[in-house]
């Protein structure tokens, strides 16, 4: 832990604080449909979608109305980018496919994996975008999930929200409108001034094929161009995190320098925060919106601090090699490996603990070569079920879940029924909770298992066909293709499913874990080292993305409409107050305890043998 | 189904308005800022581009600066040739208890030539390193000269790694080590707001200059 990372965390932190009032406050209003600033201005632009599109404004949906139709969005927005992917080749106008890619690049199960990953808020990018997207699928095919997976999950918090402020009500809301209003006033204005300061700082945007330069010393070198800031600002305000680059946010180009850096992380957190406030603000009692934001932030600075920690003391390897440690004022020491200079180490582990807490995933250095326990910060935070501040929407929801769960478990202690909000907590609400928990768990550690001890063939080896072995190739049986590496040259047949990994033993473990943990998730980074290009990958990563996403909105949904139907219990002596430091602190003790149950033995295989491995008495594996 | 004409008629608005009117609109607000927007391309003294100030070159001749290591699937740092096709920007994603990125991989084919697989590892990095900048056997090496970035292309080093450099170039270019240290002190970036990140200097930027010099 460095004075300078310290400091850096906190001033973020306060700025974090200093957002959440006024941007909670916006958004309160601009859900209930009270007239804000930019009422005048997008007014029209909104009324005029609702006309185009047949939406009645003043329609009010019972939650299983508001479910279909958010199931209905997200299908046509599924299928829409699959089609444009697989036919990405075919569009090929106005300069937006310069480098020529097509279907090839894309083939089907990368297409499902893809679609499915920025639909459900995700991004995990199983593909190189340099090589294997054209400007169009960038911009279109992907970008908009960035606008709509963002304002769903707003939609689905306010719906939730609704279900505590609303008494004996027959609806949550309307799907439609609260998509369109977070749209339009709150991603839009943010994400067009945040572009603009985007170019400003230096990420390009324009629609120039790659540049070929003779460098100083006479080498080819090939500068990857686009629409690079367009995509930069929505991925990073939106939670998504999917990179116009492979390296994402440590290309130069997306994250030029320290301001833009800066900004990026702002982007991620505000809206997550600002959604606390809105929560207090619209079940009137904005201490309940602060006891919330206070655990998220507990759990926020303690995974920051000891992420820069692990990171600052470096690699013991590194040491023994001689290799600078300490940071001096000159250079950062540290573990630089996977690490931005212009970031260093105070500046990257920021990033990779608020882009793990959120549940955006973009990274400006590589999770895979984090030492065991800078490492395994993102992973806990993502194994929280991104709750910790959260993606847009998704957080908030997320962290209402345990709140159900938390004041569950305190009224079982005092023998009371518990109360939420002037809710009573049923059966019902507390079983949906635990079904989205469970489902969660489920899903992360079953593929994680089945992916650590699937084999298809050729079996335990690997086997390389170049074209002069095209006859032998055919004779693999065709099971082999479900782990073929997708248009490799030469032919790639990786058998094994833990052959896919970039590094053996407890890290390699590690990639698979991080992989489905992530997907389940809707984070989106990676322990980038694992080869997911493989229909075994895609296909098992695109179930563990969809089922992360729908089986937590539809419970929380019905936990809305339930709640919404109940009457308000006025509060009494015996009321648990859930505006207290002591609801803070059951509430982050649910969170911690439930993934430290469900996933110690897991991260007890992965993070924590390596970071005992990790001694130079011991050789490297 | 009443809810599928509103999904695919919402789903258009978003193609159409966040797909395409969003990014060209800042597209032609780019236009007012040529020189970010077009990936911050800088040009020879004929006008030719050579390169991005934000992309990291690859240099190996001792008059020059040398950046970072690079991780790139290709010949490192976005380069190519004939063999080998640009692969895009990445980092090694190797782990902290990997031997490939401690010790390396050093391997001959049957015929005697160098495997292709061969990678040299932080050891060898840092051997290197020394060598090249006169150093001796047991010297610290700063952490940014002998590990590879996330992007592979970071176009910084750190001051110290500049500072070591500084003797070396000098003899290259027949200058004193005052001149260059000089010229280093100039390219020095700080830190955001005197908090943010970490102080760097550009290497092409800094090479750049040097050339300019005359030297």
């Amino acid at each position: 832990m460095s004075v300078n990372g310290f400091l850096q965390i906190l001033i973020y932190f306060g700025i974090i604080v200093a957002i959440t009032k006024p941007l909670g406050a916006f958004m309160a209003k601009v859900f209930e449909g009270e007239k804000t600033f930019l009422y005048r201005i997008l007014r029209p632009l909104e009324r005029m979608v609702y006309r185009i599109c047949g939406i009645k404004e003043d329609e009010d949906m019972p939650w299983t109305t508001y479910a279909i139709a958010m199931l209905a969005f997200s299908a046509v927005g599924m299928v829409l980018t699959y089609v444009l992917l697989r036919t990405q080749g075919m569009i090929n106008f106005a300069g937006l496919n310069p480098q020529g890619v097509g279907a090839k690049e894309m083939t089907p199960d990368l297409a499902l994996n893809t679609a499915a990953s920025f639909t459900t808020n995700t991004n995990w990018q199983n593909y190189v975008p340099e090589t294997t997207l054209s400007y169009f699928s960038n911009m279109v095919s992907l970008a908009i999930h960035n606008w709509m997976s963002a304002a769903t999950g707003m939609a689905i918090a306010i719906a939730l929200i609704r279900g505590f402020s609303r008494k004996s009500a027959k609806g949550i809301g309307n799907f439609w409108v609260d998509t369109v209003r977070a749209t339009i006033y709150v991603l839009l204005p943010i994400a067009l001034v945040g572009g603009v300061i985007f170019i400003a700082g230096g990420v390009p945007q324009n629609f120039l094929p790659y540049q070929v330069v003779t460098t100083l010393e006479g080498a080819k070198q090939t500068i990857a161009q686009g629409p690079v800031a367009s995509q930069e600002i929505i991925k990073m305000l939106g939670t998504n995190g999917g990179g116009f680059f492979n390296a994402n946010s440590a290309h130069p180009f997306e994250n030029p320098n320290n301001f833009i850096n800066l900004l990026q992380i702002l982007a991620i957190f505000c809206i997550p925060a600002g959604l606390t406030y809105t929560f207090g603000k619209m079940v009137g009692n904005t201490k309940q919106g602060w006891a919330i934001f206070g655990a998220m932030s507990a759990m926020f600075l303690t995974g920051a601090f000891v992420c820069n920690a692990a990171e600052q003391s470096g690699n013991p390897y590194f040491a023994k090699a001689g290799i600078m440690t300490e940071q001096t004022t000159t250079q950062p020491g540290g573990n630089m490996e996977g690490k931005e200079m212009r970031f260093g180490i105070g500046a990257s582990t920021l990033f990779a603990t608020v882009t793990t807490d959120a549940s955006c995933g973009a990274v400006n250095g590589m999770h895979d070569s984090y030492t065991p326990l800078g490492g395994l910060v993102p992973l806990f935070n993502i194994l929280t079920g991104e709750v910790i501040f959260g993606g847009v929407g998704a957080g908030l929801y997320g962290m209402l879940m345990f709140a159900i769960i938390g004041v569950f478990i305190a009224g079982l202690m005092v023998g009371r029924t518990p109360e939420y909000i002037g809710k009573k907590i049923e059966k019902f609400e507390v079983q949906m909770a635990m079904l989205v928990v469970l489902i969660l768990a489920a899903c992360i550690l079953g593929f994680t298992a089945m992916s650590a001890n699937t084999s298809y063939p050729p079996g335990a080896t690997a086997v390389t066909f170049d074209d002069k072995h095209a006859a032998d190739e055919a004779k693999l049986p065709p099971l082999a293709s479900w782990n073929h590496v997708n248009t490799s040259s030469p032919s790639n047949y990786l058998g094994a499913t833990t052959n896919n990994t970039n590094n053996g033993g407890a890290h390699g473990f590690s990639e698979i874990l991080y992989m489905y943990a992530s997907a389940t998730g809707n984070n989106g980074s990676a322990f980038a080292g694992i080869t997911g290009n493989t229909p075994h990958y895609n296909v098992t990563g695109m179930i563990a993305m969809l089922v992360g996403r729908f089986f937590m909105i539809i419970p929380l949904l019905a936990i809305a409409g339930s709640l919404a139907a109940k009457k308000r219990v006025p509060e009494s002596l015996g009321t648990f107050s859930t505006d207290s430091g002591t609801f803070v602190a059951l509430l982050i003790g649910v969170v911690i305890l439930v993934n430290a149950l469900t996933f110690f033995p897991a991260l007890a295989l992965g993070p924590i043998v390596e970071h005992f491995q990790m001694t130079p008495t011991r050789k490297p594996i | 189904m009443k809810h599928i004409r509103p999904a695919i008629l919402l789903t258009l608005f978003f193609v159409v308005f966040t797909g395409i009117v969003f990014p060209y609109s800042l597209y032609f607000i780019g236009k007012l800022m040529p020189h970010q927007a077009n990936g911050s391309l800088v040009t020879d003294a004929k006008g030719v581009v050579i390169g991005s100030e934000l992309i990291a070159q690859p240099f190996a001749k001792p008059e020059y600066f040398h950046p970072r290591p690079s991780g790139t699937g290709d010949l490192g740092y976005g380069t190519f040739d004939k063999d080998h096709a640009f692969a895009g920007s990445a980092g090694t994603n190797l782990g902290p208890t990997s031997d490939k990125l401690i010790n390396g991989i050093h391997k001959k084919t049957p015929d005697g030539k160098d495997d292709p697989s061969n990678f040299d590892g932080v050891v060898d990095l840092a051997k290197a390193y020394r060598s090249e900048n006169g150093l001796s056997e047991t010297a610290k090496v700063p952490a940014d000269a002998v590990t590879r970035s996330g992007s592979g292309i970071d176009p910084h080093i750190s001051i110290e790694n500049a500072h070591i450099q500084v003797s070396r170039v000098a003899k290259a270019r027949h200058m004193s080590d005052d001149q260059v240290k000089k010229l280093v002190d100039e390219h020095i970036e700080s830190r955001f707001l005197g908090v943010f990140g970490d102080p760097v200097v550009n290497v092409l930027k800094l090479n750049l200059d040097l050339d300019k010099s005359g030297k």
